[in-house]
């Protein structure tokens, strides 16, 4: 796996959190996770958790929040 | 076969509802008040002569061949300006008019050469009809005296009056000595195309149409939209094509293959050859219009360089190698089976293209959910236009534009964010200038000054020149001043709109930071003009929004498209004529291969693939079991790519290399893959990383639909054969049966009907409805069995209008003292896109390369003169071209095309994207410019690199 497209994905899913934070607050960590769930790959999901197991280290604490209801893709 | 017939009514139909009785030649008609009585006469069956007069234009009374006698009136008066009058009773024919029309006509012909069976326009000559209409047999003047016609006296002497054919615009020719003054190309000119380059320059007999101040007419503003061709009676202004063919003797309506307007044309054929395509008056979204593009850019068809044998190589540095097409499907067909059953099933994929039809980009998506049993299929929309898909769909429920072009017409308020139609969306620009010369008031947000905000009797109310990345920021600030002052819709939004959502909103944007004097300080456009701006929008009437890629290709694009939605409700700017929320589609069928399912976490229809119900319909029908995960984007393919789990993909119709963004990660994902199948017309860039090459097939050589920004779904209709054997679907088609797809499509309609089976929206198209209501916007079902040409007139498709907080965020691409200026990218209008279609055609003239716009002020300060070479530099890369210095860009702000492949424009782009769909952030990007004397590294490094893969084993190198 390369570190860049690691930093890639990292850097997406603040993005996001970045967008639903301004949201009221009852709906943030959800529409993060429903945004997720919907676009994006497996693949893509694997590796946030891979990260997010590892520590999440860089994740917006508001991608963290809406891990729990992230899908998690079962391991490759 | 025959020609498509379109009667001229002379004048244009009049709007009223009120009825008026008339008696025309004894016969008793009823029309609109305010109609003409050519007009009237005319839609009664009779002809009155003319010549002068036109429908796609005002009367003009000039030509004096319209007469006609009306019962207790004095004198004749010209058919074309009189209107109808109650229990009138009107004459067409009496001696008097006939001697007086005979009269007229030998004048004319007294200063016109009698070449006629050598003329271009034999057989297709007005002037000619005309003359015999009015038993013209005999002209009793001769060339002797005064005269346009001759070069010479008889004596030998020149003359003075006589003025050389002007052949400089190389699509048509401008002959003098034929004109009739008429000027019917002149009011084509302002009326139709709005640009103002002709003019009837001297008086009287000196009278000659004139292009610019003089000019020959390349050399004019003349843009070369063919509208003063089409009006010509005469053969003065004549397509070369014809001059060099002849007249056609059969043509088929068709859909233009250019940008998302999709006007529709005649393709005006002789045997299978294409002699020109003449704007279809009936075509619902041009009404008779086109531009340069349509009109006559269709040379790439038969281009030298079109690629008409698939093709294989093993490694990209390898020459390509000509097959059969057989071999080339098996060959894709093992490749793929064996990259999947080595790498997984996830990992190869499809790309669908916006160029081509519905029916084709159906079967893509088809081939990657059936045949490849995975999601991974993306398209081009991704980089352009997927924000508009989520956020429209987030607020209002339907990834689409909400108006259509005809709307315009009743519009008060238009307000063009973020893209240029002049250049971009020509057809629609000439629309909106006639209704802004009615009086309609514009409103233009972009950095550049575009020439919608000031061009020939067009100028903007107001012109915010933002910088570059700030769109949210203004659209927050506008509706901040509509909140606070009292300016919104309550009712509306409160019958409309989820109140609540509304409340939480206007409280958000009511806050004082979002005020425009608090965000001057980074949109850098003055608060007092946002203020007016916003006013302007609120209460001048009927105010539609039309925006542009200045939009969506940013990292707040989706947010950005939420803005312009939050601004149509919170006004009650939806659901009614003239109003709306209207995205200006790039490709021709942008909106059709997203309707189609190309993204990878939907079906047809915007249905998200996890949808039990929606897979079940398909999983039926094709008999397979879907995936319910989203497949990958294109940018998430390239990262799988370079990560080691994505390794195969069928490319159709787009050439991803040049058009995505940092070229490098491009061709670093494509470089990693095992196989690359590129199906184009040409061997585009990506192709340089392509092991199989299948050809491709024009608009011209195929039956389909496109589908166009107003969701309007045209015919695309075949006029010659596949000059490379095989239509894009049949090539799709016959790669399915190569993995084992049991397909059996008999012709593009079958397509069609299965995709009106699965598809709510879709459910009455087929194309027998659409040969009968010539196009249909959809949803075209049983609820609207014909189209929708506005969308939520009672009530918005999500059910309530959804207001959605808009907090603006800097891009973190940010300008610092390395990369000081702001780099923003558009179009022109004589090149589309990538270019591979345009510059294959005489269209180079007006734009043979990529300029890099710059502010004298920049300029002064790096000693950059106007046309040096600069060299242009991001994060990601470092280009050179040359400058042009200007001040339509402001000072910090550098902007420039991307159709042609030498000056590797995304060599910049950096890998920025919106946060909500990955669109590319094309239209912000750090850069410096200092001067330079010549080509970069990369780009001859690019240069001898794509000259290398494009070498064909037993061929002489390509041309290009």
């Amino acid at each position: 796996m390369s570190p860049d497209t690691n930093a890639k994905l990292i850097y997406m899913a603040n993005q996001i959190a970045t967008f639903f934070k301004s949201q009221p607050a009852a709906e943030a960590a959800e529409g993060v996770a429903t945004h997720i769930n919907k676009y994006w790959e497996p693949r893509m999901r694997r590796k946030l958790f891979e990260h997010i197991d590892h520590g999440g280290e860089g994740l917006n604490p508001l991608v963290l929040e809406a891990a729990a209801k992230i899908r998690r893709p079962e391991a490759a | 076969m025959n020609m498509v017939h379109e009667i001229d009514y002379g004048t244009p139909a009049s709007k009223s509802e009120k009825l008026v009785t008339l008696t025309i030649d004894g016969r008793e008609i009823t029309v609109p008040e305010g109609t003409s009585i050519m007009r009237a006469a005319m839609e009664a069956g009779i002809e009155v002569p003319k010549l002068c007069a036109s429908d796609m234009m005002d009367a003009f009374g000039s030509c004096r061949l319209c007469l006609v006698e009306i019962e207790g009136r004095a004198g004749m008066p010209a058919s074309c300006t009189t209107p109808v009058a109650p229990g009138i009773s009107v004459s067409t024919q009496t001696q008097r008019l006939k001697d007086v029309r005979r009269g007229v006509m030998e004048l004319y012909i007294s200063d016109h050469p009698l070449d006629c069976l050598t003329c271009a326009a034999n057989g297709d000559c007005e002037l000619q009809d005309m003359a015999g209409a009015v038993g013209l047999r005999d002209v009793r003047y001769g060339y002797d005296g005064s005269n346009h016609v001759k070069a010479r006296s008889n004596g030998g002497e020149i003359n003075l009056k006589w003025a050389p054919k002007d052949e400089s615009n190389p699509y048509f020719t401008y002959d003098p000595a034929k004109c009739i003054v008429c000027s019917r190309c002149v009011r084509a000119c302002e009326e139709v195309q709005g640009t103002f380059a002709l003019t009837i320059g001297g008086r009287g007999f000196d009278s000659r149409v004139a292009a610019g101040m003089n000019e020959d007419f390349v050399s004019s503003e003349c843009v070369s939209c063919g509208a003063c061709v089409q009006a010509c009676p005469t053969a003065t202004l004549t397509e070369k094509s014809v001059i060099e063919i002849g007249q056609p003797e059969h043509s088929v309506v068709t859909t233009c293959a250019y940008c998302g307007v999709g006007c529709s044309f005649k393709a005006e054929m002789r045997g299978e050859e294409l002699v020109r395509m003449v704007p279809w008056k009936d075509g619902q979204a041009n009404r008779g219009h086109s531009c340069v593009k349509g009109r006559f850019a269709y040379g790439y068809s038969s281009h030298k360089d079109r690629i008409l044998n698939p093709m294989i190589r093993e490694k990209i540095t390898d020459p390509w190698r000509e097959v059969t097409w057989e071999e080339a499907f098996t060959h894709v067909a093992s490749e793929f089976r064996r990259i999947q059953y080595q790498y997984g099933r996830d990992s190869v994929g499809g790309i669908t293209s916006s160029r081509c039809t519905n029916e084709e980009t159906y079967l893509v998506q088809k081939l990657v959910r059936a045949g490849f049993g995975n999601n991974n299929v993306d398209t081009c929309a991704r980089v352009c236009h997927s924000p508009t898909g989520y956020g429209l769909n987030q607020t209002f429920g339907t990834s689409a534009g909400t108006q259509d072009f005809d709307s315009v017409e009743h519009t008060d308020i238009a307000v063009i964010i973020g893209a240029n139609p002049t250049d971009g969306h020509p057809v629609f620009a000439s629309r909106l200038k006639k209704r802004v010369r009615e009086g309609a008031k514009l409103i233009v947000i972009d950095p550049r000054r575009i020439d919608l905000v000031r061009s020939a009797h067009v100028e903007a109310s107001y012109h915010l020149p933002l910088k570059p990345g700030t769109n949210v920021a203004i659209l927050t600030s506008m509706a901040h001043v509509i909140v606070t002052e009292g300016l919104a819709n309550e009712a509306f939004i409160r019958e409309r709109c989820d109140w609540s959502e509304y409340e939480d909103w206007a409280a958000f944007v009511a806050e004082p930071y979002h005020s425009p004097e608090a965000s001057e300080a980074y949109t850098g456009v003055p608060a007092d003009l946002v203020r007016g701006a916003a006013r302007l929008y609120a209460t001048g009437g009927n105010g539609a929004i039309y925006y542009g890629l200045g939009v969506t290709e940013h990292s707040q694009g989706s947010t950005t498209v939420m803005a312009i939605a939050n601004l149509a409700m919170v006004t009650g700017n939806i659901g009614r004529p003239g109003v709306g929320v209207n995205p200006l589609r790039g490709q021709n069928n942008v909106q059709g291969s997203c309707d189609m399912g190309s993204f990878p976490h939907e079906l047809p229809g915007y249905r998200h693939i996890s949808d039990d119900a929606t897979r079940d319909i398909f999983e039926k029908l094709w008999g397979v079991s879907l995936n319910n995960e989203p497949g990958l984007r294109i940018p998430n393919m390239l990262d799988a790519a370079v990560d080691g789990t994505f390794k195969a993909l069928y490319i159709q119709g787009e050439d991803i290399l040049q058009s995505d963004p940092d070229t490098k990660h491009v061709a670093a994902g494509l470089a990693a893959m095992e196989c690359v199948v590129v199906h184009d017309l040409f061997l585009n860039e990506t192709a340089n990383y392509a092991h199989v090459f299948l050809p491709g097939s024009t608009f011209l050589e195929k039956d389909g639909t496109f589908t166009n920004a107003e969701r309007r779904i045209n015919r695309v209709r075949r006029v010659m054969r596949p000059k490379n054997g095989y239509a894009d679907w049949e090539v799709t088609q016959k790669l399915a049966q190569a993995i084992g797809l049991n397909w059996n499509y008999r012709h593009p309609s079958e397509i069609m009907d299965e995709i009106a089976a699965t598809t709510p929206t879709f459910a009455m198209v087929s194309y027998d409805y659409l040969d009968k209501m010539g196009s249909v916007q959809w949803p075209c079902n049983e609820k609207a069995p014909l189209g929708s040409p506005i969308m939520h007139v009672d009530g918005f498709v999500r059910g309530k209008g959804k207001f959605i907080r808009t907090e603006f965020v800097a891009t973190d691409e940010k300008t610092g003292p390395r990369f000081p200026l702001l780099l923003t990218t558009g179009r022109i209008l004589s090149q589309y896109n990538v270019g591979a279609q345009t510059r294959r055609t005489d269209n180079v003239i007006w734009h043979a390369e990529d300029r890099l716009e710059i502010h004298p002020h920049d300029a002064e300060q790096r000693g950059i003169r106007d046309g040096d070479w600069v060299r242009l530099a991001s994060r990601s890369g470092e280009t050179t071209l040359r400058s042009l210095i200007t001040d339509r860009v402001a000072p910090g702000v550098v902007y420039t095309t991307f159709h042609h492949p030498t000056t590797q424009a995304n060599v910049i782009t950096t890998d920025f994207t919106d946060w909500a769909t990955n669109c590319p952030e094309y239209k912000v990007t750090a850069v410096q410019v200092s001067p330079s004397n010549g080509p970069s590294d990369w780009q001859r490094d690019y240069d001898e690199q794509a000259r290398q893969s494009r070498r064909i084993a037993g061929k002489l190198e390509a041309a290009e």
